[in-house]
């Protein structure tokens, strides 16, 4: 398990002028959490608010990125604006011998965006196994997971469908700023 | 909002992989063959009418910090007043009412381990409800963005 100092021990080198300040690399990890500014020189108006230089931050976002510290640039979409409504989390009790397969499985499906193992805690929670669907229409995410049990063979592992009805927070991580 | 064709275009070509370089609008204006100053205007745009909560980097959770799902069983009559408690809580950034007893998914996050179970701790301890507490153990498949079914959603 890594650390919240990660960012310490991945601050990158730039070729003659020495390390990155830690310091601005911290701030720059909090204004980062927010997302890119919308002006025509987002990683200048980064510097101006990190005390780093626009070249120190790219160079920064591009380590980071190569790291995987962090794992996607770009749009973060809200689906739940857009029309996808029928977002399901469904959970699985999957033996753990068989459990790499059926995820890979799992995670093959092209309606399928996340798929995580969890532990279980019995007896109240059997399931070791989540996917994430987030579909447009109830009827249609039901038949698509039908579809998959039937076609991958998962009838043997009992499951359940948990959709949600209702959103009381939808935000990125916010791991190192303050608000 | 309305979105129009330009606005599809920038969420079908941009959810991932933004080139990293000084004028990263100006690249995607030229490919969608519009001003850079539009560019900017519809991502505000998209961002205040909620279609997009920003521009981002996605950190990777167990990089970032530290992380965890956890969910609640609230009475149903009381879950309003419960989720409005959990949003209270430090850390927290997803929070959903699901169809099951345990009614409530939520997401906490921390600089580190320990200030994580410290908050989980003090959670559990208000609301003196039954808490499962599910960190990740391993990662199949990684949200990149995935394609809008636009169709699916006229």
């Amino acid at each position: 398990m890594n650390t919240s100092t990660d960012y310490l021990a991945v601050v990158p080198e730039i070729s003659g002028r020495g390390a990155i300040s830690a310091w601005g690399l911290l701030r720059l990890r909090q204004h980062l959490e927010k997302g890119l500014p919308l002006t025509p020189r987002p990683y200048l108006t980064l510097a101006e608010q990190t005390g780093l230089t626009e070249q120190e931050v790219m160079t920064a976002v591009d380590q980071w990125q190569a790291q995987g510290l962090i794992k996607r640039l770009g749009l973060v979409v809200k689906h739940r604006t857009l029309g996808y409504t029928a977002n399901a989390m469904v959970v699985w009790d999957v033996p753990d011998s068989w459990l790499r397969s059926v995820a890979e499985t799992i995670s093959g499906a092209p309606f399928v965006t996340l798929c995580y193992q969890r532990p279980r805690r019995l007896p109240d929670w059997p399931y070791n196994l989540f996917c994430m669907i987030h579909g447009v229409d109830r009827q249609r995410v039901l038949a698509q997971i039908d579809n998959l049990i039937a076609s991958a063979h998962l009838e043997a592992f009992p499951h359940a469908v948990l959709f949600s009805t209702k959103a009381y927070r939808q935000c990125g991580g916010r791991y190192v700023s303050n608000d | 909002m309305r979105l129009d064709t330009t606005d599809k275009q920038l969420i079908n070509l941009y959810q991932r992989d933004l080139s990293v370089c000084e004028r990263p609008y100006q690249e995607m204006a030229r490919r969608l063959d519009i001003p850079e100053e539009e560019v900017i205007d519809r991502l505000q745009s998209l961002r205040n009418h909620h279609v997009i909560s920003r521009v981002g980097p996605v950190f990777e959770h167990h990089r970032a910090g530290a992380s965890i799902l956890a969910a609640v069983a609230a009475p149903p009559e009381q879950q309003d007043l419960v989720a409005a408690r959990i949003n209270r809580a430090p850390g927290v950034n997803h929070n959903y009412a699901r169809e099951h007893t345990y009614n409530l998914w939520f997401v906490m996050t921390a600089p580190d381990e320990d200030t994580l179970d410290e908050r989980l701790d003090e959670l559990e301890h208000q609301l003196r409800l039954p808490m499962l507490r599910l960190p990740m153990v391993a990662q199949y498949h990684i949200d990149l963005g995935f394609d809008i079914d636009w169709e699916a959603l006229a």
